[in-house]
């Protein structure tokens, strides 16, 4: 009974997980420009690699096997940010200005200039 | 040296736990790759206080929950937005960064591009730039609850040293 328990609550986080994969990626073909785009994988890089890797726990048991994907996950958490920022920065230092909603009505005219050299 | 005894012992830990194989011939290799790791580490200079790992309180797991907690409300609203595209009014924001230590600035630098909605642009010694894909993800970050978080992280940690 609590293995079909536990087996039911992996499948939940393993599909969920999935889902938000589906999701980023989805965002990461709908969002306007680059900088929003890193939010969309920011969403495959966090909850859905948590929610995939929680599930996998489920599914291990108690074991060694659980303890290495604690530490895939930390090591997940603590480089995908600083892989994200170096994008970021990279862009910025290449000039590459990021849509704001503060000008996007005059955009159209204002953005032709910069874009032609 | 005692710091270097703590990441010795620490790695043996580790070791132990990754391998799962114990006989002779794996034993040795992982000795000499401890040893390897922490002469590796005492030759770049980075053993020391603010890399003990021994020094991590009970503060930081806490501060791993409650970020865990904040990227499930993150990733839940930037997901809600993925489907409202005309939603999206990126901007960029200014936050000051009130930590002392720069393994505090680092981690508010980290946790901010962790959460979807806000990405770090640019940190400096007390200013944090950042990229907000809406007014709310904005507003959350401007409201200072990271900041304050870690700030009362990295008084435990001074607390101890």
């Amino acid at each position: 009974m609590m293995a079909i328990f536990i087996d039911i609550l992996s499948w939940v986080l393993l599909i969920t997980g999935g889902a938000f994969g589906v999701i980023g990626g989805i965002g990461l073909l709908r969002f306007p420009d680059f900088y929003t785009r890193l939010h969309a994988s920011g969403i495959t890089d966090t909850l859905c690699a948590v929610l995939i890797v929680f599930g996998l726990m489920l599914q291990s048991g108690l074991s060694l096997l659980t303890l290495k994907m604690v530490l895939i996950l930390l090591f997940l958490l603590f480089t995908t940010p600083t892989a994200t920022h170096a994008l970021a920065r990279a862009a910025v230092l290449d000039g590459l200005e990021p849509k704001l909603a503060d000008q996007p009505q005059a955009s159209p005219s204002e953005e032709e200039p910069p874009s032609k050299p | 040296m005692r710091y270097v005894i703590s990441l010795g012992l620490l790695l043996v830990l580790l070791w132990l736990a990754l391998s799962g194989v114990y006989k002779p011939v794996i034993f040795f290799l992982g000795a000499g790759s401890v040893i390897l790791v922490v002469w590796l580490s005492v030759r770049m200079d980075v053993v020391g206080v603010e890399h003990n790992p021994v020094l991590f309180s009970w503060r930081l797991a806490a501060y791993w929950l409650w970020l865990l907690g904040q990227l499930v409300k993150s990733n839940l609203h930037v997901s809600k937005l993925v489907f409202q595209i005309d939603k999206v009014r990126p901007r960029l924001l200014t936050v000051p960064v009130p930590h002392q230590a720069a393994v505090s600035k680092v981690t508010y630098g980290n946790s901010v591009t962790l959460t979807p909605g806000t990405v770090t642009l640019r940190l400096t010694r007390d200013r944090l730039e950042a990229h907000a894909l809406d007014e709310e993800s904005a507003r959350d970050l401007e409201a200072g609850h990271m900041a304050r978080k870690i700030s009362w992280l990295e008084r435990q940690a001074e607390g101890e040293s």
